[in-house]
């Protein structure tokens, strides 16, 4: 079996290569699947670790501007790797553990952290044929597999025998699953409309131009969109719903006591998951892959960037809510319209309104 | 009827769930208890996946880990005094517990197992078992169905009057 010539506007053919590798090189087949998912897992974990990265600096510049400063400047062109510096820097700094500390607990919560951020971009469809497993529960598998965040601030909170800490991981767990709620709902109503959880399906039901992108194409479309926007901002812990670590409040929150490459995880972890809700967002309401002239991954990396983006601006203007604020506005805003949106969807599907 | 092979992947799964479940009843830290529960019933969530419920998976992981079982962590972290180690939660009768979940564990499949043999699945695969979970919930199943969302209303309004009272 030859290998893939790798061209511009072909990078499926990196994940076509990937999954005839261990057959190229004759392995038994008990091995193969093994080899197999090892080497994309290898591979999407790659590319993620660098954009995660990238996206550090992109913020740090994006407040500086909009702080009127210049940000990062002195490594590199603009500064553009700084981060990658300041991850060889934590990489070298001492692990400090404190006396107290829940041993297992704390130890692991960077951990299952990490594992949890990742765990989605199993069926995250970064473009035509670019995906690791076409789930038939897709969407809903994203959904499981976020809880395990949850738990690991939980975990970290607790372990670090702080109240600090301890107070930021269970706001952060009643916050996410408060948010849960509607950022669900909201993608519900385009389940129903495509009749299919899964991701690939999701995608290939908007394909043509702009405007059969569910934003746009279905009337409760750019409802569920801000609803889901405005929970996916709290989901990924960020301003202005970002209690669990509220600087002035609780320090740092529920990474307080923790430093080096245990901080690095957490950190990192937490632009992962801007990057997983940003893709959601892109592949559910934008269209995902789907464009003209250009090939499929970068639109879907052009539309996932640009919700970065969004999410970037809102961060960096907007002054943070009170913890009571915060729940209300889950509770008694969020979650009726959401399901107001819903029942129009149901009702919108019904009616067989685009048949 | 030909009994049932289970593979490897099914004997590290169900190490796992035993492990985890034995931890659960017998650690002493009430907090590492909660978290050994989530680990078992992560693992119960792989062998749903193993037998090719996909969905029933997910929505394990979803409504057990994500709900319920951070609920158990959530009471652990309110109800303990934090400024005092000694009125710290411990687990006092691991002991018993001990011995009553080893009895169960080897008594339960030892009576399921008296009954005859485990019938080995029929070759039929839901491919779509989402689908099919809602057309049936949506037609044969409709009165469990309702009944059960009827249930859970009468749950959550209780909760909200509960929470009211205490308020004023």
């Amino acid at each position: 079996m030859s290998c893939t010539v790798i061209a511009f506007g072909e990078l499926h053919g990196i994940f076509a290569w990937l999954h005839e590798l261990p057959v190229s090189i004759g392995l038994p087949d008990s091995v193969q699947a093994v080899v197999m998912y090892a080497a994309l897992g290898v591979t999407v974990f790659s590319v993620l670790s660098l954009f995660a990265l990238f996206l550090v600096w992109w913020e740090r510049k994006i407040a500086a501007h909009i702080q009127q400063r210049f940000g990062p400047m002195r490594v590199g062109w603009h500064g553009w790797y700084q981060t990658v510096m300041d991850a060889l820097k934590l990489l070298q700094k001492e692990d400090i553990r404190i006396e107290t500390r829940d041993k297992v607990v704390f130890f692991w919560a960077p951990v299952v952290c990490f594992v949890a951020a990742f765990l989605a971009y199993v069926v995250m469809p970064f473009g035509k044929g670019l995906i690791v497993a076409d789930l038939n529960i897709g969407i809903l598998y994203i959904m499981a597999v976020t809880t395990f965040t949850v738990i690991a601030l939980l975990m970290a909170g607790w372990g670090s025998n702080n109240k600090y800490a301890l107070l930021g991981g269970m706001r952060s767990a009643a916050q996410v699953v408060s948010y849960e709620i509607p950022m669900v709902v909201s993608l519900l109503t385009i389940i129903i409309y495509v009749g299919s959880l899964s991701m690939v399906d999701i995608v290939e039901s908007q394909s043509g131009w702009f405007f059969n992108w569910f934003i746009f194409r279905v009337p409760f479309g750019p409802i569920a969109f801000v609803t889901y926007i405005i929970a996916a901002i709290a989901e990924a812990n960020r301003t202005p719903f970002d209690i669990p670590e509220a600087e002035q409040e609780l320090v740092a929150g529920y990474n307080i006591e923790y430093s080096g490459m245990k901080f690095a995880m957490f950190f990192l972890a937490e632009f992962v998951n801007m990057f997983t809700v940003s893709a959601i967002a892109a592949t559910v309401f934008l269209g995902g892959w789907n464009g003209p002239f250009l090939p499929s991954w970068v639109w879907f990396m052009g539309k996932t960037l640009t919700v970065v983006l969004l999410l970037m601006l809102v961060r960096w203007t907007y002054p943070r809510l009170r913890v009571d604020q915060l729940m209300e506005f889950a509770w008694k805003f969020l979650v009726p319209v959401t399901f107001a949106n819903l029942i129009l969807a149901g009702v919108l599907k019904y009616l067989g309104y685009w048949e | 009827m030909e009994a049932y092979e289970p593979g490897i992947v099914f004997w590290i799964l169900a190490a796992v769930i035993l492990l985890s479940g034995m931890l659960v009843v017998t650690l002493r830290n009430i907090f590492h208890c909660a978290l050994a529960l989530i680990l078992c019933l992560s693992a119960v969530a792989g062998l749903y996946v193993l037998l090719e419920a996909e969905f029933l998976a997910a929505a394990q992981v979803l409504i057990y880990v994500g709900a319920v079982a951070i609920l158990i962590v959530f009471t652990v972290m309110l109800t303990t005094d934090l400024g005092s180690s000694k009125k710290f939660p411990l687990n006092q009768n691991s002991t018993v517990a001990f011995v009553v979940c080893t009895l169960l564990a080897i008594g339960v499949p030892y009576l399921i197992n008296i009954t005859g043999v485990w019938p080995k699945p029929k070759g039929e695969s839901f491919p779509d078992n989402v689908g099919a979970i809602g057309k049936y919930l949506m037609t044969d199943f409709m009165l469990p169905f309702e009944v059960v969302s009827v249930v859970l209303l009468a749950a959550l309004i209780g909760a909200i009057v509960l929470a009211r009272k205490e308020r004023s």
